[in-house]
């Protein structure tokens, strides 16, 4: 029938050579020998395993629903299994955690373990969304590595700020402040703006006219002082930001402070109080305060 | 008659892709206009040149169809050669990241190039590899030409441009962000319209067969060729944002969407590269040991098995997301049934060689193709066994993946596929012989050595990430950060990087070998090059 282009390499065959199915092509023929015992028992081993699997497991589609499986589990259940057990071994230093004075955290070692690296899972999963993996915040999120801290930097008051939050809705003990838009309802003109603006840069060692800068003071005193302080130092109290270093939330160039001085700013935090249980927020806050800048 | 149409469409696609060009909402579908405008252009003026000339016809009935599996041979080497390279490029990327040149951010850098690499060695090296044998070997088992005249051509041409769209367009971020699947709508549309072709010019060949029964490897690549096709086009079901741009939406939302991901990416591994390949293995292997294949049962109980279970096995790539639990379970079960089935290709494989073993001292093609088998083995045995859930949780997201993947597509893939190159350059060129067989050796040495290399660092990199992402302390708490588990692998990197110069450097030493081939080694005599369909 076929005529092999290669005739070397039309099969040979060899002595004792099993019986073929007597058909070739292109010089390829195929024995005819039966499946390898092992791997057919292997096979049929692997079906039967396959078949009590799926009876033990869930597996099997119906109408609107699937089996569930006769062991009953499920990854769901596994997962709130394991975060029973987790909870559990740690109930009796979380009930430490919760009850100890704030300030007495540190002195205990292990409960200061405990809540560093409970706070740092913590941290990671609720918090590393706005102030970053590594803590080191973003635009209009707080660095929480440094010491300029707006609400305050002991650990009373990083435990409020996370129990509660900053200028939220949702908690009415949150903390609030509001910033004057200066610019946009027209308290300043935008001349006295821009000498603030130069004012509150030259503050932070930029070299600004000075003509602008002393008329700069004038307006910032009657108009900044009350909440930044006189020397610009900032009020925890109020979350008014220190505007004498070199460290700005939103940005310290000239377009930006302009921008913040017209139109205000208004960062929100959420309150985590619902969210997490009093250990969890105690620790994180621990977590944080360890973390370079805590007073 | 036929001229004066072609050249109505042509220039009728070439006014189109003008407007294209003129309307294009985004770079990659503007530069795909402007290679789409050139081609027409060049065909439009080549059918030109051609019309109204005196046309001789030759009758080629009585010749097999050889021109169009030498240019497949060539377009595999080539698409070989430069996926290899961009995969070292970015094996090198992910140990150095310094190598995303801030210059060329948004073309050149891993995220860019990674869908260019995958794609180019699965679809334009694996591709052109399974496009030329399929033709090589449905014509051989079948005693007949292809069938549809010059569409084989079409096929080839049309999927060269397919690959040309596919890899600009990933540079210019023209991608769906489907793995595997990366090719935006009118991609999609272009290479459906081509794998219809395909589809039809292997059953036109094989229902004009001049052989009573089918031989084996034509079940395999029938089965790659319809079920790749059912796999496109369901999983690229989208709607364009619009029609002059690259951007579409896809048809499925949320985890149905990535189950039909994973449905097709799964059976692209199964489809394309193992059912296609083993075609490629069941005709290779026995020409090149001159042996009967071991057992016809076998072959045909572990086909069925094969294409029945595969198809199920791609939930296993969704352990521990939003898919059901039953879907998951299903795709595990039917994976772990699976690793007989695929074994039986290896088996019939190997002891196809029985009685023709020392052949592995003297024909370092023989010992190739061994080795491709001897990897196909493993790699069909590590992926059932990852697809158990247990296992999963450690390795999936790991480097261990690719590990995996690496060893089936280098060593499987790869080496089935540099065995049937070596066997059929001599004689698609009528060459006697090939030019050097100990240059075959080194390209042997090389890639296994490679990889070795690469395999087993990423064996001990992926196990390395699983045990620090589920490391937790006395109280439960995670040890460390992703950016630790990062910084512990670099190491593993730079020999994968390694490995993969090793892979590379083999492929050369083979293009230069095939080349030489071509060029020097002795022709055959006359009487024995003749190949003939027996009619």
């Amino acid at each position: 029938m076929t005529q092999p282009e290669d005739n070397k390499r039309a099969a040979s065959h060899q002595p004792g050579d099993p019986n073929t199915t007597g058909h070739t092509w292109d010089g390829i023929e195929e024995f005819d020998n039966p499946m390898p015992r092992w791997w057919l028992w292997t096979f049929y081993a692997t079906i039967i395993w396959g078949v009590i699997y799926t009876i033990a497991y869930p597996a099997w589609p119906l109408v609107s629903s699937a089996t569930a499986g006769v062991l009953g589990w499920s990854t769901r259940g596994d997962v709130a299994s394991e975060i029973v057990a987790a909870e559990e071994a740690n109930a009796e230093i979380n009930a430490r955690l919760a009850a100890i004075k704030m300030e007495d955290i540190a002195e205990d070692a292990d409960l200061r373990n405990y809540a560093v690296s409970s706070g740092a899972a913590v941290f990671r999963t609720w918090c590393a969304q706005c102030h970053g993996s590594g803590a080191a915040g973003a635009v209009g999120y707080p660095n929480l590595l440094d010491d300029a801290w707006l609400w305050g930097g002991d650990i009373e008051n990083i435990h409020l700020t996370i129990a509660h939050g900053i200028r939220n809705e949702e908690d009415p003990d949150a903390r609030y402040s509001e910033m004057p838009a200066f610019g946009r309802d027209e308290i300043l003109t935008p001349e006295e703006i821009d000498q603030a603006v130069n004012y509150v840069m030259s503050l932070s060692g930029t070299p600004q006219d000075a003509a602008q800068v002393e008329a700069g003071s004038v307006v910032f005193a009657d108009n900044c002082a009350s909440c930044h302080t006189e020397d610009a130092t900032g009020d925890p109290e109020q979350g008014a930001p220190n505007l004498a270093d070199a460290l700005w939330l939103y940005g310290g160039d000239y377009d930006t402070l302009t921008e913040t001085v017209n139109n205000s700013r208004f960062g929100v935090m959420p309150s985590w109080s619902n969210r997490l249980t009093e250990a969890q927020i105690r620790a994180v806050a621990t977590y944080v305060h360890q973390l370079g800048g805590g007073e | 008659m036929l001229n004066y149409i072609k050249l109505v469409v042509l220039g009728l696609i070439a006014l189109f892709s003008m407007m294209a060009i003129n309307y294009a909402r985004d770079e990659a579908y503007m530069v795909h206009a402007i290679i789409v405008l050139l081609l027409s252009v060049g065909m439009f003026l080549w059918i030109l040149r051609k019309t109204d000339e005196p046309d001789i016809p030759i009758d080629y009935s009585g010749e097999y169809m050889d021109g169009v599996i030498r240019y497949g041979v060539i377009a595999t080497a080539f698409w070989g050669v430069v996926g290899f390279l961009v995969g070292v490029y970015i094996a090198f990327q992910l140990a150095f990241p310094a190598l995303n040149f801030e210059w060329a951010q948004g073309y050149a850098n891993f995220g860019r190039l990674r869908p260019l690499h995958t794609s180019a060695v699965i679809f334009a090296f694996g591709g052109n590899a399974l496009l030329a044998t399929s033709f090589y070997v449905v014509q051989r088992t079948s005693a007949a030409r292809l069938w549809g005249g010059n569409l084989a051509w079409f096929v080839f041409w049309g999927y060269q441009l397919f690959i040309v769209l596919a890899a600009t367009g990933y540079l210019l971020g023209g991608t769906q962000s489907k793995e595997y699947a990366e090719p935006e709508w009118y991609v999609d549309l272009w290479l459906t319209i081509v794998w219809v072709a395909y589809l039809a010019v292997y059953l036109g060949t094989i229902i004009k067969r001049k052989e009573p029964h089918i031989y084996v490897a034509n079940w395999f690549y029938l089965a790659f060729i319809v079920t790749v096709a059912m796999l496109h086009v369901v999983n690229n079901l989208t709607v364009p944002v619009s029609i002059w741009g690259s951007k579409s939406v896809i048809l499925w939302s949320g985890v149905q969407d990535a189950m039909v991901q994973w449905w097709y990416g799964h059976n692209a591994v199964g489809f394309f590269l193992t059912a296609g390949f083993l075609g490629m293995m069941y005709y290779f292997i026995p020409k090149q040991a001159g042996r009967p294949v071991y057992s016809y049962k076998l072959s045909i109980i572990h086909f069925w098995a094969l294409i029945f279970l595969y198809i199920w096995a791609g939930p296993h790539h969704l352990h521990y997301t939003a898919l059901p639990d039953w879907a998951s379970t299903l795709g595990m079960v039917f994976s772990v049934i699976l690793w007989m089935p695929s074994w039986g290709g290896m088996i019939n494989g190997l002891m196809t060689l029985s009685g023709a073993w020392d052949k592995l001292r003297t024909d370092p093609v023989i010992r190739m193709m061994v080795i491709s088998l001897g990897f196909y083995g493993m790699s069909t045995f590590e992926g059932p066994m990852m697809s158990i859930r247990a296992v999963n949780s450690l390795s999936h997201y790991t480097d261990w993946t690719i590990g995996h993947v690496h060893s089936g597509a280098l060593g499987w893939n790869g080496m089935i596929t540099f065995g049937a190159l070596y066997y059929l350059v001599p004689v698609l060129w009528k060459r006697e012989r090939l030019y050097s067989l100990s240059l075959v050796s080194w390209h042997f040495w090389l890639a296994t050595i490679g990889i070795i290399l690469y395999a087993a660092s990423l064996w001990v990199a992926g196990i390395t990430q699983g045990l620090m992402w589920r490391e937790v302390d006395a109280n439960g708490f995670l040890v460390n950060s992703f950016a630790d588990s990062v910084s512990a692998v670099i190491p593993m990197y730079v020999v994968r990087a390694i490995g993969g110069v090793f892979f590379l450097v083999g492929a050369a030493i083979m293009c230069y070998n095939l080349w030489m081939t071509v060029r020097r080694a002795p022709a055959k005599e006359a009487s024995l090059t003749v190949a003939v369909p027996a009619e």
